[in-house]
């Protein structure tokens, strides 16, 4: 066990591909970071930098209290949870759990001991003599998890390890993961680009883009505070909707314009994000979580006059029924937001030409509309082709420069 | 590489949809079609089979007769006659001290050839496959290079070297010869088998803690398994059924079999006992080799390793 601490490090390909840029990191001795961001982004490369399978260009490497530039990966004394399971297909489980162990010429009984011991906690006990091709998605899985666990490294590594799995059996292991890694405390980076994943196992959660640290925060944070229109854009699903729009002070009180609507800010907002006033009148982008949102028709409100002050009025042009949700997309006449963000974000989504096709008005209209999703209880009575005015919780807005898309708070 | 997980204690089984109704229905002349066609197949199996064996029986049976009955009759009469079968050429054979010295020559000639090819390729296509090293794809192209030279244009040059180190006509300069001209083809195709093996085995194997050597010896050999037997096969056949090197480079009291029996061959008289005799025993011993070695050549050994 020993914190992890990456400064300054990049990788350059010999192809000139700078894949991962200046990344500085410092994990915890005990902690679990996740690393996330779109494909492509670098994590797994981060990942291999630290494991010692890729060679480090640029910065610092350390584990522990020694820095491991040049170590070699079977000296670095971490274990490494690989997306396909690697498993060695000509040794049983037994052997595949045991084999680090065995090279490490750990005594025999004593490889027999701690491989039972692992096999019970994974619930293996019962595949030890078969074969990888034997077993289930999950079951390789685990046995992909032991070999790792068995060796009680210093930290472990691992690089989309669920993404092989179905969705149930996804749901279970990542509970598995979560309670294994608390039970031995051991220092482990985790990569995914599974965002549900990186909110419920990190204790931090690493956003990548293209090869640059966006924020590194706790999940929570990061949801309540991203630092820029990125992280805003990929933390959170359905992602948050961003719309151009001002801030300005009118009649006694701040207002957020979007479009032909006009919402009101509580005074809160303004003392906690002063930069605000510094910007009033200018355009600027706003964010709003689908989940900001809700049906006026439901009430609920506990402001004075119901929230009527804080309404987007549209009519709802898909209602996406989830059971425990409703997901209602409505336009609003704001312009959308097309930043180079944006666009790696709808990429990474796989809808990029999805979303043009989404925000072209119908009918010759050109007014400039943009498309809001919001999560709805499923309460509401609202229907598809209907009006509905939608209450925005303006206490939970986010607001970024509209070059650069640094989130706005001094 | 995707396998069926059989016991799937993680995910319950899916309920067998249509399966319960029996074996989906096909018409009746397709059946016929198939019963047919499939028989036709064993048919003309057999024949083949028959076709490539018959001569190797009548060798067989031949090697079992006299030179009289031989000369007088064909092999296939025997048959009728059980009387004529004796083994008594081979006795003779076996009894024979030139025949038997060429025996161990062959052997001395093919299993070192065999083991020399075999170990060199594997350590030589893993470095071609996995190691990093400069200048490594050139040096690879130079291999494949040379696997279009053909042994003819390199007898008269080797030999005269031969003749300058003093090795020509011994069992060692027929080796030399043998692996030179094997390895080419051995380094390619154990290159291209070990390149094949998923690189995050040997990662997950280096993670491990393995050395190069470890990972070679742990992971690439026991994975590599049948392209390795496949190749020795093939170069314990080469090297023990040819004559025209052992033409070349032996000399009469390094000679291998084939060489032997060839010499036995007259232009006039058969001198079939000596022959059928000879030529069914160099015929046991690759035989042998094949049966034993070819359980380790079954396909799918990566099945399970990834994904
Ligand atoms: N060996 C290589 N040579 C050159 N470029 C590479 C190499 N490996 C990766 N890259 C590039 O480096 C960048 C980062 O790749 P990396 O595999 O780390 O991404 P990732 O975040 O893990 O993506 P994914 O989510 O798809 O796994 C990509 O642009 C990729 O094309
Ligand atoms: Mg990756």
């Amino acid at each position: 066990m020993a914190e992890v601490v990456l400064a300054d490090v990049s990788k350059v390909y010999p192809d000139g591909t700078r894949a991962v840029d200046r990344l500085n990191l410092h994990i915890a001795d005990g902690e679990f970071l996740v690393l996330v961001g779109p494909s492509g982004c670098g994590k797994t490369t981060a990942l291999r930098m630290v494991a010692g399978l890729e060679e480090i260009s640029e910065g610092t490497l350390r584990i522990g209290e020694r820095t491991v530039n040049s170590v070699p990966a079977r000296d670095r004394d971490v274990a490494m949870v690989f997306q396909s399971y690697a498993l060695y297909p000509h040794l049983t489980v037994r052997q595949n759990i045991g084999f680090g162990l065995e090279l490490r010429k750990v005594p025999k009984e004593e490889i027999r001991r701690r491989v039972d011991e692992v096999a019970k906690t994974l619930g293996l006990e019962d595949h030890l003599d078969r074969k990888p091709r034997n077993l289930s998605g999950g079951q390789r899985q685990r046995v992909a998890m032991g070999r790792a666990i068995v060796r009680e490294p210093r930290a472990f590594l691992m690089d989309e390890p669920l993404s092989n799995l179905d969705a149930k059996l996804r749901v279970q292991m990542r509970a598995e993961i979560s309670r294994l890694q608390r039970q031995l405390n051991v220092t482990t980076v985790y990569v995914t680009h599974d965002q549900v994943e990186a909110m419920t196992l990190g204790d931090r959660v690493a956003v990548m883009k293209k090869g640059v640290l966006q924020q590194v925060a706790e999940p929570q944070e990061l949801y309540d505070r991203p630092v820029n229109l990125f992280v805003a854009g990929f933390i959170g699903s359905p992602a948050m909707n961003l719309l151009q729009g001002s801030v300005s002070s009118a009649d006694g009180a701040w207002w957020v314009t979007l479009g032909e609507n006009r919402l009101r800010l509580p005074d809160e907002v303004l003392q906690a994000r002063p930069g605000l006033r510094e910007r009033a009148g200018a355009e600027l982008i706003v964010g709003i979580r689908p989940e900001d949102m809700e049906d006026a028709e439901l009430g609920g409100a506990d402001d004075a006059d119901g929230g009527a002050d804080r309404l987007l009025r549209s009519k709802a042009d898909l209602v996406e029924a989830l059971g425990s949700e409703l997901l209602v997309h409505f336009g609003v006449a704001a312009p959308r937001v097309v930043t180079e963000d944006t666009k790696e974000l709808a990429s990474a989504a796989g809808a990029a030409d999805l979303a043009d096709i989404a925000t072209t008005p119908l009918g010759g209209d050109t007014a400039p509309e943009s498309v809001l999703v919001a999560r709805f209880s499923p309460r509401s009575a609202v229907r598809e082709g209907a009006p509905v005015a939608v209450r925005v919780d303006t206490s939970r807005l986010h607001y970024f420069d509209l070059d650069g898309g640094a989130a706005i708070w001094e | 590489m995707t396998t069926t997980p059989t016991a799937t204690a993680d995910a319950p089984p899916a309920p067998q949809g249509g399966a319960a109704g029996g074996a989906p229905k096909r018409s009746l002349a397709s059946r016929i079609v198939s019963r047919v066609g499939g028989g036709v197949l064993q048919v003309l199996l057999v024949v083949v089979a028959v076709f490539w064996l018959l001569p190797t029986l009548g060798l067989f049976v031949a090697s079992l007769r006299d030179e009289a009955d031989n000369n007088a009759t064909g092999w296939w009469t025997a048959l009728l006659a059980p009387a004529q079968l004796s083994l008594d050429s081979y006795g003779r054979l076996l009894g024979d001290s030139g025949f038997t010295s060429s025996f161990w020559n062959t052997v001395w000639i093919t299993v070192p050839s065999t083991l020399l090819v075999v170990v060199i390729a594997s350590l030589a296509g893993y470095a071609f496959a996995w190691m990093e090293f400069p200048g490594r794809d050139w040096l690879f192209l130079v291999v494949v290079g040379l696997l279009v030279v053909p042994v003819q244009v390199a007898l008269i040059p080797v030999a005269q070297m031969y003749g300058f180190l003093g090795i020509f006509g011994s069992i060692g300069g027929v080796i030399l010869f043998h692996v030179a001209f094997g390895l080419p083809f051995a380094i390619f195709l154990l290159r291209n088998f070990f390149a094949g093996i998923p690189r995050d085995l040997l990662e997950a194997a280096r993670m491990d803690g393995g050395k190069e050597f470890t990972i070679f010896r742990r992971v690439i050999i026991p994975l590599g398994g049948p392209a390795i037997a496949s190749l020795g096969i093939f170069q314990f056949l080469w090297v023990w059924n040819d004559l025209l090197i052992a033409m070349v480079f032996a000399d009469t009291g390094s000679q291998p079999m084939t060489r032997a029996l060839q010499s036995e061959m007259r232009q006039f008289g058969t001198n079939i006992d000596v022959l059928a005799p000879g030529a069914f025993l160099s015929l046991i011993v690759p035989l042998v080799v094949f049966f034993a070695f070819q359980r380790y050549y079954v396909a799918g050994t990566l099945a399970g390793s990834v994904k």
